[in-house]
């Protein structure tokens, strides 16, 4: 029998405040450990939850984004479990009127294949504990970190429409890039902002009844992703080629041994006593407010490629590129509106533009698309040449310089008097009688040396188009 | 000056005109809590210094000539739930009994920012489960009236501490009546506010939809005072309100009352209630009718089902508030355990009484997936009725007039073993918490043994001004000794 894996992912970003969820302690990463705590998210007795405003905004423009209906009234529950990470013993969420709910995602990776978006809520985050020695359980002691407890969460659910591994990484990146253009989140895997649980069940071909389900948890990139859902479509395939039967379980992603691992817990079936939180009255939206929010989002990754393709012509795979990088597009949105030659921009920023990014170690948001346009004008006046214009362009970016005085103070403008290159190439001409033989005779190899001549004597300052054209002219009366 | 025998803001007056300093007024309370304490047990912490530290402010404050709020240099006690900063603040309870809380409630913020020096923290029945301060982890406090009767509760420590003048003033918490009954039980005057109208940041939370932070006064005009200096809406508690326009009511003189429709709860008389108590209902009923105003019998009819839905709110919300005490961050830490689970368990086996427990056994049953239905949400749905029913009847009345208890104090031990007669003491106060009304217990007189009996006025949210004028043209007329005469301390 064929089987067909029926896939669905349950994602949690945070959202990108300053603010933690229903305190004003600071939401950055990385901070002191418990530098960042107050009454209100360590859950000391007495102190109460306020909404953050931001992460509200952040939810709806996401929900919106995610093409959900967003509703109004929607609630905060209390969802009640004792864990040593969970400082009021329960967490803040929202349970039967999610924020947003029955919305879809278009992949245009996936030729636009709609994905559904069962719901998204808000909700807080727990504290991090560090055990020192195994697990929990096992640890000989842990430590609890309550900086992270209180950000702003999105929980997304999408419905269970992907079918292999790499469509669940292809709506991942597609989801990940909508969510950085609005800046709802860093969406940074690594960093803990972006988390992924997948769950996949197989289903007979031509058949609509769904087999037992398994959570896959522990996936730490979208690859790991990819990976542990095709891992696991073959394990679960292969236990049933043999009659098995799948269990219902969850199941930890090993990223060295690229395995799945049973938990093997006594799984309990968890009672979260659910219930509506009354420290936080019921939401109640102005559609005023929500259609506000809605203006304000940024187009869609799939609006941007096309932008790219059809007012800048760039070919797809530069679209793709560009999209996939959202500094680097929205450098080169800040460049074209300056800069009409969109190839050679393309080719500039996924060029010297990544490369210097890359070895200073700065971000392309700050690296200020003036500099290369006006780079690229000097060049194209003919005032330097390519080398110089990528020295000039890189002391502009990282010292902050101006790219014209910058070829001015160092002598870097190009060597336009053709009188002079005359008389530079002469000297070339005279000083090395074999290369114009050989020339002369045909050999490409000899003219690009005493076209390396000429420009080694002008350092680099002379236009090589001007200076081959020189030489054409003085070589050939020199035919014997 | 026996500053025991005058109000609150008498004694402000006095403050102000400069014939008495703050540090007198401190030191005279002072004296008089240490002489009653032993017999009465009010408080669970004493702060002298501190209290003295603000009353010398005060004096020198007033010595460079500044106005200062009406209240300013009164001492005040305040119910052990309320967060203090640097001050210890146990709930009652064995679990918290070395928190020291490192912010101010807010409504501890604005005695301080009014100059109010806290005297100490007093007694009640742990987390605010109880009507009698038998359930203090530490220690119950008696009845100033009779030590052999309990104070009520949970408020006791508070309401006792004001019978007997230990302060003129204190703040107690009220969820189903734990203001306003120790209030009747110790013949002084409680208020529990709308729910909103004071807020609840620092509050320790028992039932997070129902606690409200009130006054427990001497004179319906102290706790007006009290009220408005504690009642204002907090941006940092999301359930607080603004209140709308100005509120305060108009005196309320033999004209007006003319105008006054009050409405006698039908529901709260015979079976349970004891006959005295029925009668100082009546009593105060002919009393309003004797003034003009038009007194009619009205219907609750859903008041059968409040005190179940009051119980399984209020059980639930509490097992969710408490889940926190683990004594991993702070509280109760038991000696040695064997894993993390071992080491909750055992915090909350032992750090926790037995009233506690059965709040988070049935509040945590109550909202178990299969059982939230069938409890929870009926329980819910029930209070949305209540609620409709209330603000039909609200239209007509401009007050709800009953007991505030259906017996008289009770002794010391009497209920402690029974928790259902206990949970029945609240019948008549668990209606207003449900609805939000804004509602206050006055002296109703004695009982033949002298004990006191309290009467209830329950008015529409944000009604508060209007209920102390109600209680004061009764108390002017009435005049009904707030003050115990106690036997303790004075012989000696």
């Amino acid at each position: 029998m064929n089987y067909r894996p029926v896939i669905g992912l349950e994602i949690h970003v945070e959202l990108k405040t300053e603010t933690k969820m229903f305190c004003s302690c600071s939401a950055a990463f990385g901070e002191e450990p418990n530098s960042s705590c107050c009454p209100v998210c360590l859950g000391l007795p007495g102190s109460l939850p306020v909404i953050n405003r931001k992460a509200l905004e952040l939810g709806v423009k996401a929900a919106r984004a995610l093409n959900c209906t967003v509703e109004a009234n929607s609630r905060f529950d209390r969802k009640n479990y004792f864990y040593p990470d969970l400082p009021k013993a329960y967490q803040i969420s929202q349970y039967d009127i999610p924020l947003g709910h029955s919305g879809y995602l278009e992949v245009e990776p996936l030729t636009g294949k709609p994905i559904g978006i069962q719901r998204c809520h808000l909700e807080e985050e727990a504290g991090k504990l560090l055990h020192h020695g195994g697990s929990l359980l096992e640890a000989e002691y842990s430590l609890v970190d309550y900086n992270r407890a209180g950000i702003p969460l999105l929980e997304i659910v999408t419905a269970p429409d992907l079918i292999s591994g790499d469509e669940a990484y292809c709506f991942l990146n597609e989801l990940r890039l909508l969510l950085l253009y609005n800046r709802i989140s860093d969406c940074r895997m690594e960093e803990g902002s972006l988390r992924c649980d997948a769950n996949i069940s197989l289903s007979p071909v031509n058949s609509n009844s769904w087999g037992n389900k398994v959570e896959i948890k522990n996936l730490n990139s979208f690859k790991a992703v990819k990976a542990a859902l095709e891992f696991e479509a073959a394990r679960q395939e292969e236990v049933l080629s043999r009659r098995g039967e799948v269990l219902q379980e969850t199941r930890h992603w090993d990223e060295n041994q690229r395995k799945t691992f049973s938990l093997r817990g006594k799984e309990e079936a968890a009672d979260y006593r659910y219930f509506p939180e009354p420290d936080v009255p019921p939401l109640q939206l102005d559609g005023i407010w929500i259609q506000k929010v809605e203006d304000s989002l940024a187009e869609t990754p799939a609006e941007r490629r096309r932008r790219y393709r059809e007012q800048y012509g760039l070919k797809e795979g530069e679209a793709d590129l560009l999209v996939a990088h959202p500094s680097l597009a929205d450098f080169f949105d800040r460049a074209a509106i300056k800069y009409k030659g969109y190839r050679q921009l393309f080719n500039w920023i996924s060029g010297e533009i990544t490369r210097i990014a890359r070895q200073k170690n700065i971000s392309p948001e700050v690296l200020d698309s003036g500099a290369l346009v006006e780079t690229l004008q000097l060049m194209d006046e003919g005032s330097i040449n390519r080398g110089t214009a990528r020295k000039v362009l890189e002391e502009a970016l990282v010292e902050g310089k101006n790219p014209a005085e910058l070829a001015l103070d160092k002598g870097m403008e190009q060597i336009t008097d053709t009188g002079a290159l005359g008389e530079l190439v002469d000297e070339v001409l005279r000083d090395n009688p074999r290369a114009v033989g050989d020339y002369l005779e045909g050999k490409k190899k000899a003219g690009n040396f005493l076209l390396g001549q000429v420009m080694s004597r002008t350092r680099g300052k002379a236009d090589p188009s001007v200076v081959k054209e020189i030489l054409e002219e003085q070589v050939h009366p020199r035919k014997r | 000056m026996e500053l025991d025998r005058m109000s609150a803001l008498e004694i402000g007056e006095r403050l102000g005109k400069r014939e008495i300093s703050a540090e007198e007024v401190v030191n005279y309370f002072w004296e008089r809590t240490q002489k009653l304490e032993p017999e009465l047990k009010s408080f669970l912490t004493t702060c002298p210094e501190e209290a003295t530290g603000v009353a010398r402010q005060v004096d020198e404050l007033r010595r460079r000539g500044e106005r200062l709020p009406p209240l300013a240099g009164i001492p005040v006690a305040v119910k052990d739930n309320l967060s203090t900063r640097g001050i210890h603040t146990t709930c009652g309870s064995r679990f918290l009994e070395n928190y020291i809380p490192p912010y101010d409630a807010a409504v501890i913020q604005k005695l301080k920012e009014n100059y109010l020096p806290v005297l100490g923290k007093t007694n009640m029945d742990e987390f605010g489960m109880g009507s009698s301060t038998e359930n203090s982890a530490f220690y119950p406090t008696t009845n100033p009236w009779d030590f052999s009767k309990v104070p009520g509760g949970s408020s006791g420590g508070s309401a006792a501490a004001v019978a007997a003048r230990q302060v003129p003033l204190a703040l107690g918490t009220d969820t189903g009546g734990s203001v306003r009954q120790p209030a009747a039980f110790c013949g002084v005057f409680g208020l529990r506010p709308t729910y909103g109208r004071v807020s609840r940041y620092g509050l320790i939370a028992f039932a997070s939809s129902l606690d409200q932070v009130g006054p427990i006064t001497g004179t319906p005009e102290d706790g007006e005072a009290l009220f408005d200096l504690i009642a204002g809406y907090d941006e940092r508690d999301a359930t607080s309100l603004d209140a709308p326009g100005d509120i305060a009511e108009p005196e309320l003189d033999e004209q007006r009352v003319k105008e006054i429709k009050v409405g006698v709860i039908r529901e709260q008389e015979g079976n349970g209630f004891a006959p005295e108590v029925v009668e100082s209902v009546k009593e105060m009923a002919s009393f309003w009718e004797s003034y003009g105003a038009a007194v009619e019998e009205v219907s609750l009819p859903l008041t059968e089902y409040a005190l179940a839905a009051y119980y399984l709110i209020n059980a639930a919300e509490a097992s969710s508030n408490l889940g926190r005490y683990d004594g991993i961050q702070y509280g109760y830490r038991t000696g040695y355990a064997a894993d993390l689970q071992e080491l909750v368990f055992k915090n909350r086996e032992e750090g926790f009484g037995q009233e506690v427990k059965r709040r988070i056994v049935l509040g945590t049953y109550a909202l178990s997936s299969g059982y939230y239905d069938d409890y929870c949400l009926k329980a819910l749905k029930t209070r949305t009725l209540i609620l409709r029913d209330m603000q039909r009847v609200l239209q007509t009345y401009d007050f709800l007039l009953g007991p505030t208890t259906p017996t008289p104090p009770f002794g010391l031990g009497e209920k402690i073993e029974d928790p259902l007669q206990m949970y029945l003491s609240d019948v008549c106060t668990i209606t207003d918490p449900l609805v939000g009304n804004a509602a206050i217990s006055v002296p109703g007189g004695f009982t033949p043994e002298g004990m006191p009996l309290g009467l209830q006025m329950s008015a529409a949210p944000f009604r508060e001004s209007f209920l102390f004028k109600l209680a004061r043209f009764w108390q002017q007329r009435k005049k009904y000794l707030t003050c115990a005469s106690l036997q303790c301390g004075e012989k000696g």
